[in-house]
């Protein structure tokens, strides 16, 4: 199987897309001639033309509303926001319209919209640049919300994600779009609402979604050589709708859980599935659930402590050996 | 074509524009009967809010009706609309169905939303008809991708996109104009301007050099100003837009001047201290725009006194059939709160039935 980068998955999702529907539409700033801020869309201008890549100016509730509105027609727009930071100048187009307008109409309208870019901290550029909304998506009914940690989950969601009929929010990391995995070269689709076990284990249950799955499987590995303790990996994929089945059955089959998020603690993703865990699975935990999330502080520019901000493999291990 | 609201003009007899002296005596009729339906379901919804049957808000488009059916008279089938939350005019002048309308209002299981948008929240898409929304300009994008979606399907069409003077100082009306000039989108943004953003005059609220429209001339886009009481100059100046719109795919700013006899909502409690008792008495007597046009077909022996007030009539009963229909209709089963969120989960579609997607018991 060829090793491919995210990007280039997301690349290769996008390309594929335009190509089987003609109602898909990639609008965001730069997204066309400059190949992409982030290059996701490069060369898809050269290739598809000035109909089907568009170039928005800086204007995100503008152009992001206007996505929304041509969706209620049957577009299929995928929306680039250059960073999700920026969504909170769309706020009011993302959440009141994309999200209840099939709810206040009675079901007479979807918008069948996607809204993609990356939604992570660690690249040192300062509190305003380094949101991860993924928590207030997932608190909008009739929003969607997915988090892709590897090249290959992101390729086959962002397929589900723009063949779905209501609105979703799909969140990248710039720290992932040049990491490589192996990707099949025939098509496939990954439908929201199914989690993946990236490493089974039995002795504890490392949860976590985008980036933080990467941080779970490094403490994953650090746990078992050093400690001889076998951590199960499950990666979320999706929050929203979100694989509830597959939260309860590791935790059944390990009876402890560290949930790892970017999200800050309150009212974070983890928070959720802290809530369920204890609702659900409560006579399954030998021990109490234990959460590792980004430091509760907006997210710092220095070099020096933005790394350890994040949840870091480290932080994840020694939470693991406080209930093993 | 753009003018000043301040420029004195000769008096246009827009009778004689093209759009409408091709009017027929029953389309003349029906239009008066159509402002009138407007009028009596609004003054029944106001009975119904301060007897407590309705919830929220009810903002009143008494006064406005002309344009509401002056802009949407004139609508062929690749053109669409979409309003603010004084919504019930345009709604009932696209011809959704008053019953279900004047349920939505009750909150009940028979209204147009299902009981899950009130007053400020009706949808009609296969009128092309999008709403009906709640936050100040937060439909101005909104029309833009409309249009937006007409031009990429290649079809000739528009989108009047309605909204309030209160409106033009949000950031996404402008952000809309800007991406409408620079992509030429068929969009026809008409404000009516009936002076009053809530309780804070125009004058209070908006800078402008001599009206409203004339901001889109820095983006490069036509505007005009039509007189809101005026059925024949409302459609004509809205036909010339639309005509832009459709042959050449650009858009237009229309302001309309009009008025609002109540306030903001029926809940603004200063709705009579922002302006005075003589300045809406005068509004009613010299520029209703149902009473000038009624008076116009009687002119123009379209109408006789007696016929106008057999339709009045038979306008009432059929409000009152409405309300009637409302008031016995049902509450939404508790169950339907979980229904319309997601079209995937109600169409019971795989995608729908993978992963939770409501969360709580």
């Amino acid at each position: 199987m060829p090793l491919i980068t995210y990007r280039t998955a997301l690349n290769q999702a996008l390309a594929e897309e335009i190509l089987r529907d003609e109602n898909v539409v990639i609008i965001g700033e730069e997204v066309a001639q400059y190949n992409g801020a982030y290059k996701v869309t490069e060369g898809l201008w050269e290739r598809f033309g000035d109909k089907r890549v568009v170039d928005a100016p800086i204007s995100e509730a503008g152009f992001i509303g206007m996505g929304i509105g041509a969706s209620m027609l049957g577009i299929r727009p995928v929306m680039e926001l250059m960073f999700w930071s920026f969504a909170y100048v769309a706020w009011d187009q993302i959440i009141n319209n994309a999200g209840q307008v099939r709810y206040m109409s009675g079901g007479l309208i979807n918008c069948p919209i996607v809204i993609r870019g990356p939604a992570n901290g660690g690249t040192n550029v300062g509190a305003t640049h380094s949101h991860t909304p993924e928590n207030f998506i997932a608190n909008t009914p009739g929003l969607k919300v997915v988090c892709p940690a590897t090249a290959y989950d992101a390729k086959g969601l962002m397929k589900a994600a723009i063949r779905d009929n209501d609105p979703v929010c799909f969140m990248e990391n710039t720290l992932l779009y040049g990491e490589s995995w192996e990707v099949p070269e025939e098509e496939y689709v990954i439908p929201l609402g199914v989690a993946d076990i990236k490493r089974a284990g039995t002795d504890v249950s490392l949860i976590a979604h985008g980036r933080a799955v990467l941080t779970a499987l490094k403490a994953a590995e650090i746990l078992e050589a050093d400690h001889g303790i076998h951590a199960e990996v499950l990666d979320l994929r999706s929050i929203r709708p979100l694989d509830e089945e597959a939260v309860l059955a590791t935790v059944r089959k390990t009876h402890r859980a560290v949930l790892v998020d970017e999200n800050k603690p309150f009212c974070g993703v983890s928070a959720q599935i802290a809530a369920t865990i204890q609702e659900k699975a409560f006579d399954d935990l030998d021990a109490p659930v234990q959460r590792v999330c980004t430091l509760d502080a907006p997210s710092i520019y220095s070099p020096a402590l933005e790394p350890i901000q994040l949840p870091t493999p480290e932080r994840v291990v020694i939470k693991a050996l406080d209930i093993c | 074509m753009s003018e000043t609201k301040t420029a004195a003009t000769e008096p246009v007899d827009y009778a004689r524009a093209e759009i409408n002296s091709a009017l027929g005596a029953a389309e003349k009729i029906r239009f008066f009967s159509e402002m009138l339906r407007i009028r009596r379901f609004e003054q029944t919804a106001l009975k119904y809010y301060n007897q407590g049957k309705m919830g929220g808000f009810l903002h009143l488009y008494i006064g406005q009706e002309a344009v509401a059916l002056g802009t949407v008279s004139l609508m062929g089938k690749n053109d669409h609309v979409i309003t603010a939350y004084r919504d019930h005019g345009h709604a009932l002048a696209v011809g959704m169905d008053m019953k279900a309308c004047m349920a939505e209002l009750l909150g009940k299981a028979t209204g147009c939303s299902r009981g899950k948008g009130g007053s400020m929240h009706y949808f009609a898409p296969d009128k092309n008809y999008w709403g009906g929304h709640g936050i100040v300009a937060g439909q101005t994008p909104l029309g833009l991708g409309l249009a937006y979606g007409v031009k990429y399907k290649g079809l000739k069409g528009c989108c009047l996109c309605f909204l309030g003077d209160g409106a033009v100082n949000q950031g996404s009306y402008h952000e809309s104009l800007n991406l409408a000039a620079l992509w030429k989108l068929p969009v026809i943004y008409v404000i009516e301007n009936n002076q009053y953003s809530m309780g804070t005059s125009m004058e209070r609220s908006s800078a402008m050099r001599n009206c409203l429209a004339e901001r889109a001339e820095g983006y490069g886009i036509a505007w005009d100003v039509a007189n809101g009481e005026d059925f024949y100059e409302v459609r004509a100046k809205t036909w010339n837009a639309i005509r832009r719109a459709h042959d050449e795919s650009l858009p237009f700013v229309l302001e309309v001047d009009t008025y609002r006899y109540y306030g903001h909502s029926v809940a603004d409690a200063n709705a009579k201290k922002y302006r005075s008792a003589d300045e809406i008495e005068h509004y009613k007597t010299h520029h209703d725009p149902i009473r000038l046009w009624r008076k116009r077909l009687v002119d123009e022996k379209v109408l006789t006194e007696e016929s106008a007030d057999e339709i009045d009539a038979a306008v009432k009963q059929e409000v009152a059939e409405a309300a009637q229909f409302a008031l016995d209709s049902e509450d939404p089963a508790p169950e339907t709160i979980f229904e319309d969120v997601y079209w995937e989960v109600d169409n019971q579609t795989e995608v729908g039935q993978t992963g939770r997607h409501f969360f709580g018991d």
